[in-house]
């Protein structure tokens, strides 16, 4: 560890308590459990777990050159626990942002309000990548455009959570939180049972739940449901066929479907059938190739119409991916005073708009001290961690930002709370984040926890699964009444 | 005057398909200079199509056939009555001019259409800017059918020096967009005072001048749209205000035939009788 680590950790807030700090209650059982656990138990048990995964078919295609493509997205043995209070916190400030999401993405196809009211500027809507002109006016079912929302939050310290980036297209990942929590329970059933752990599993039904309530209105009896993906290449294609397995509906790609007259079909062996709510996990560029990108073979010609028309519902609804927007994040907190009335419970990292000239000097002197991101990226790709990076890397990046300033944010390297994680090494602390999945529909639904997010690697702050990233079970859990001090 | 507008397209393939699909933008939305008498879109049954309204305002039929055929047409008939209001166009606007300054692939700017843009920098109204702009065009991008193809970019036909209306249209967007002025692509009838039938409806422009609101220019023609002019949609580029664009399933080749015909209705004045060029 060299000593720009070993600052990075010293500084970082340990979710159970760290060596030598007194553990949380909340990590008691699993404290003492580690303590008394050998690791040629835990090596077992990883083994066990990667066979447990493998049966399953859980793999997640990494877009990089070289490697296994099909190699299991690591896990990690060691659940890392929230407790009740935390997690209630943090659900209801999730519930408030992603209203307020919810309500910025309904304006912005509409009258625009928060841009008269001059909080949020033109341009960054109206000439916004993902802003999508053909949504313009149309009123959407239950006025629903972020159906399923993923949230990624970090946290620095006992009550201190931020809130990293909002993910608004077609959020992914919430498979592995369900895959984790039944390996962890399969594994470790006697821990498990030690404590009052909120469940996850009902996520499928809750997910369904928020698709049938925003059925068209035009439909009277019980919605016909799809997943819609972009076929077995997708890197989270097996979370589709997951999902929809769990659901019960069908898995269908773009050539399983057919419009006519304003009406979308699914084709099946008695013929057609028709469908009412579509849960698409394909981009907005390639969901019609009538309306947008005319040489998508993914998506279902003529679906533009049949959603406009009202006869279909799209989830998520198409240009809700302006949330996702880095420059747009910065004006979550104002979106939920403007829409809501309310403070916002969740804060927001500081960020630099690279846009900005003052900002932007800012970011050029103290770039080896912040974290750089491009505006329209994700996945962890296209990033730099400044206090990682060589001088040839800084060089490259200030080169970037000087040509396309409008490209790049900005934000301070946070110290990341770590979590014990079983490492070659043993238990060793490592960074974490949170993606909680949130669900709109005829009300919010937001199942407790959510994915967290490891960074394997000693001392790394990316935790994203392209970038070497892992996963752990999260547990939020009910601790047991403690006389009050 | 009143222009009645008769526009078949008729699409054959040298084997069944089992399913084809077209969104049609062919309907004008009434204005200040444009009043509709009659107006249909029927398919292949012969019953009226179902439509909606887009993002931008363009009302779009949807014709599907879904079953093995080996030939289908689209009709669209109709009738208005249309004034001159000098080019200008008011009527309701889903989305604000600003808007019509982003650009798309087919109008990215690049160094001849700077320069190109740039040439006027003398003129001190952004009106005659505009007009001097349009008058440009032509003598760069000849008019020749067959040179350039729907995905031609504004770039590249102002590097090729020969194209369609279509690409007139782009290359003013481009300039104009370049200049800071909101300006967007039109497409719809033209009356030439010819009684020939055409192979395709127009294209032109749109740019947004403060005080006048949006302002059409027709590059091909020279001139600012007349009476003889039949908006039917509007868009970024050509992609969204494409009169038909159409997908089928199955490998067959198609034959498109296209007839297009614009006439004025007998009992009106014609003074727009220059023959003008239609693409």
């Amino acid at each position: 560890m060299d000593m720009e680590q070993g600052r990075q950790l010293a500084q970082s807030f340990d979710e159970m308590g760290g060596p030598g700090g007194d553990c949380r209650p909340q990590y008691r059982v699993i404290r003492s459990w580690l303590d008394g656990a050998e690791s040629e138990l835990l090596r077992l048990k990883r083994e066990e777990a990667e066979q447990l995964f493998r049966q399953i078919g859980i793999t997640f295609a990494v877009y990089t050159e070289g490697g296994d493509p099909e190699r299991l997205i690591p896990f990690d043995l060691i659940p890392r626990i929230l407790d009740g209070q935390e997690w209630d916190y943090l659900e209801r400030g999730l519930v408030q942002r992603v209203q307020a999401l919810n309500a910025f993405v309904a304006d912005v196809y509409h009258e625009r309000e928060i841009v008269k009211a001059g909080k949020v500027p033109e341009a960054l809507v109206l000439h916004n990548e993902s802003f999508e002109a053909e949504m313009q006016g149309f009123t959407v079912p239950q006025e629903v455009y972020t159906h399923i929302a993923g949230i990624d939050i970090v946290r620095t310290g006992p009550k201190e959570f931020f809130v990293l980036e909002d993910n608004c297209r077609t959020p992914s990942g919430v498979s592995y939180m369900l895959e984790d929590r039944e390996v962890t329970m399969r594994l470790f059933p006697e821990l498990f049972g030690q404590h009052s752990v909120r469940p996850v599993s009902h996520y499928p039904d809750e997910l369904l739940e928020t698709l049938r309530s925003v059925a068209p209105e035009r439909c009277s009896g019980e919605p016909t449901i799809v997943l819609l993906t972009p076929g077995q290449f997708n890197s989270a294609y097996y979370e589709h066929s997951f999902l929809a397995d769990e659901m019960g509906v069908e898995l269908v790609e773009g050539s399983d479907l057919i419009v006519e007259d304003a009406v979308v079909y699914m084709r099946t062996t008695e013929g057609l059938r028709r469908v009412d709510v579509i849960y698409r996990r394909i981009d907005d560029a390639f969901l019609d190739p009538l309306t947008f990108n005319p040489d998508s073979m993914l998506g279902v010609a003529g679906l533009m119409q049949a959603y406009r028309t009202g006869n279909v519902t799209l989830a998520n609804a198409p240009g809700a991916g302006i949330c996702d927007d880095k420059a747009i994040y910065t004006f979550v907190p104002e979106m939920v005073r403007f829409y809501l009335g309310e403070e916002p419970m969740l804060n927001n990292v500081p960020t630099y708009n690279c846009a900005k000239e003052e900002e932007r000097h800012y970011v050029l002197d103290n770039l080896s001290e912040l974290v750089i991101k491009l505006v329209h990226g994700s996945g962890g790709y296209g990033m730099l961690v400044g206090p990682r990076a060589s001088e040839a890397e800084l060089g490259e990046f200030a080169t970037r930002i000087k040509a396309k300033p409008e490209a790049y944010i900005a934000q301070p390297t946070l110290a990341l709370s770590t979590c014990p994680t079983f490492v070659d090494t043993g238990i060793a602390p490592r960074h974490v984040d949170l993606r909680p999945f949130v669900l709109v529909g005829d009300r919010v639904r937001v199942v407790p926890g959510g994915l967290t997010r490891v960074a394997l690697r000693e001392g790394s702050l990316v935790v994203n699964s392209s970038q070497g990233g892992g996963t752990k079970d999260t547990w939020v859990i009910d601790l047991p009444e403690e006389p009050s001090s | 005057m009143r222009l009645q507008v008769q526009h078949r397209t008729a699409y054959r393939y040298d084997a069944p398909i089992p399913y084809a699909i077209q969104n049609i933008r062919l309907s004008p939305r009434p204005f200040r200079g444009l009043r509709v008498i009659r107006w249909s879109i029927k398919g292949e049954t012969g019953n009226e199509l179902p439509s909606y309204i887009d993002g931008y305002g363009n009302i779009i039929h949807c014709h599907t056939v879904n079953r093995w055929h080996q030939q289908a047409a689209i009709v669209v008939s109709g009738e208005v009555e249309t004034h001159d209001t000098h080019g200008m166009v008011s009527a309701p606007e889903p989305l604000p001019p600003f808007f019509f300054r982003r650009n798309t692939p087919l109008t990215e700017p690049c160094e001849a259409l700077r320069a190109l843009a740039a040439e006027g920098e003398g003129l001190s109204s952004l009106l005659d800017r505009l007009h001097d702009l349009m008058e440009r065009i032509p003598r760069r991008v000849i008019y020749e059918i067959g040179e350039t193809h729907a995905a031609t970019t504004a770039s590249e036909a102002l590097a090729a020096g020969r194209g369609v209306c279509q690409d007139h249209a782009h290359v003013f967007i481009a300039c104009a967009r370049l200049l800071d002025v909101p300006a967007r692509y039109v497409s719809g009838y033209l009356w030439t005072g010819s009684e020939e039938n055409f192979e395709a409806s127009h294209a032109w422009a749109e740019a947004f001048v403060p005080d006048l609101g949006w302002v059409g220019f027709d590059p091909a023609n020279g001139v600012s749209p007349t009476a003889a002019y039949v908006r039917t949609a509007v868009g970024l580029d050509y992609w969204s205000a494409a009169p038909l664009r159409g997908l089928r399933q199955g490998t067959a080749r198609e034959t498109l035939e296209v007839s297009v015909q614009v006439t004025a209705v007998a009992g009106q004045e014609q003074s727009q009788s220059q023959q003008q060029v239609v693409s």
